[in-house]
């Protein structure tokens, strides 16, 4: 009976995240505006003004508006336990009419974009459990260009640590301009493939700013940040003093002999917009 | 270096360029993706419905929505050119196209021809969709709709002063990106 209200709750939450960036994201941009000079400073003005733009007129600020990625965590006596896949999936699908979303769905083999944001696999979906009876829901919408930088490094564990800030730093450098940079990084160490490559994803969902808990892994969150913005990449390729807005790590133990290193990079456009769907129907955006 | 143009540009004009110039455009542009660039590229330039020559060359995906009379530019930034580096020689060579304009830099072979037939590649800021939408005054035609769907159909936009698009590589092998080491 509530089906509706929450499917509204979910558009809802795509469209806020795909007009409006979180506060950390924008204070980060106006600090790179702050330090940034010549055609570097026209790049980040001109993504403070669509950034404004959006905002103020409920578009997207990008035109990729991104593959639908959605992190979940279900409370285990949440009466809609059940129902939330289809919800979320439908959700998608009445705002790629309404907001309106780019189709962003194409099938691999024949081309043929499924034309409504959904298709096999999509959206993106990562479920968590706990016990309540709350559902928390994570949209990360997320655009090709920067998908595209994404690496996974099977690294040999000898390399040790300085050998897997080598590997960040010098992705980072050759993925360029193309990510859209000023580039928030995730980074996920350990692990096996999968699991690497996935915490390198949740690494992003940190907000801007906020370092790692573990005193070791903050300072080498700082290291990188300092590292990739030396190497003078610049807004949009076109050299400059800010190429990420931050670095982000995540970990898991590894298997003696591997030592997995996934990179996923976000574009400036760190869109970000969480939800809380009550056990009686209501839910909350922010 | 500003310079605001009128589009076709001669190369004259294309000329007297240099990176880190910043350019806006009034005229025709046309987007085209990996999938247009392939078409494109397969057919005789007599038989295509429309003139590339005689437009800037947009590497864009545009966000579309379906009005009364036609279509509303919702969001139109850049995609990234790098995938266009397959084509992009020979479609300069082929089409006669003088400015590029797409985010993040392409590579050796588009550089040559720049220099080669006097084009310039620019760049619009990437992300910035919603305010390179407000400069698209019209969308007079959009091609190949049907077969490639909204992101790689082929759209001809209408702009007025489109930029500021910095000049990132010139006709004289110049380039604002940092070259892989």
């Amino acid at each position: 009976m509530n089906k509706t209200r929450i499917e509204t709750g979910i558009i809802t939450l795509i469209k806020k995240a795909e007009t409006e960036l979180p506060k950390d994201v924008i204070t980060a941009l106006k600090h790179a505006y702050e330090v940034e000079e010549g055609i570097a400073k026209i790049q980040i003005e001109t993504i403070l003004k669509t950034v404004e733009l959006a905002k103020k007129s409920g578009r997207p600020m990008c035109q990729d508006t991104g593959t639908q990625t959605f992190f979940v965590r279900v409370g285990n006596d949440s009466p809609f336990i059940t129902t939330i896949k289809k919800l979320i999936i439908d959700g998608v699908k009445q705002a790629t009419l309404e907001i309106p979303l780019r189709p962003n769905t194409v099938d691999p083999f024949t081309g043929k974009n499924h034309g409504d944001n959904t298709g096999d696999g999509i959206p993106s979906i990562t479920w968590d459990i706990y016990e309540g009876n709350e559902i928390q829901i994570t949209a990360l919408p997320k655009g090709g260009g920067s998908e595209n930088m994404s690496k996974l490094g099977m690294l040999k564990p000898g390399v040790g640590i300085e050998g897997v800030k080598k590997f960040v730093v010098d992705e980072m450098i050759k993925a360029g301009g193309n990510p859209c940079p000023p580039t928030v990084v995730g980074i996920g160490i350990g692990g096996g493939a999968d699991v690497s490559m996935k915490l390198a994803k949740t690494a992003l969902l940190r907000p801007i700013g906020k370092r790692h808990q573990e005193q070791i892994i903050a300072d080498i969150e700082r290291e990188l940040i300092e590292r990739i913005n030396k190497s003078g990449i610049g807004p949009m390729g076109l050299g400059g003093k800010t190429t990420v807005l931050d670095v982000h790590i995540e970990k898991a133990h590894r298997h003696p002999a591997s030592l997995p290193v996934g990179i996923a990079v976000q574009c400036w456009a760190d869109r970000r917009s969480t939800m809380v769907i009550h056990a009686d129907g209501t839910w909350e955006v922010q | 270096m500003e310079y605001h143009l009128t589009i076709p540009v001669s190369s004259e004009t294309i000329k007297k360029l240099h990176i880190g110039d910043i350019i806006y455009i009034t005229g025709n542009i046309f987007t085209a993706r990996d999938e247009a660039h392939k078409t494109l590229l397969e057919k005789e330039k007599n038989t295509l419905p429309f003139n590339p020559s005689e437009m800037a060359l947009y590497h864009c995906g545009p966000l579309m929505k379906k009005i009364k009379n036609g279509w509303q530019v919702v969001s139109a930034g850049p995609t990234t050119s790098g995938r266009m580096e397959l084509f992009e020689d020979k479609f300069i060579e082929k089409f006669g196209v003088n400015i590029i304009i797409g985010k993040g830099g392409m590579g050796e072979r588009t550089m040559k021809a720049l220099q080669k037939y006097s084009a310039v590649y620019t760049t619009y800021t990437g992300g910035a969709g919603a305010l390179a939408a407000e400069l698209i005054e019209e969308t007079p035609m959009v091609y190949w709709l049907e077969e490639f769907g909204m992101p790689e159909a082929v759209w001809i936009f209408k702009v007025k002063d489109f930029g500021p698009l910095i000049v990132a590589m010139d006709a004289y092998g110049k380039s604002l990106y940092r070259q892989p080491e």
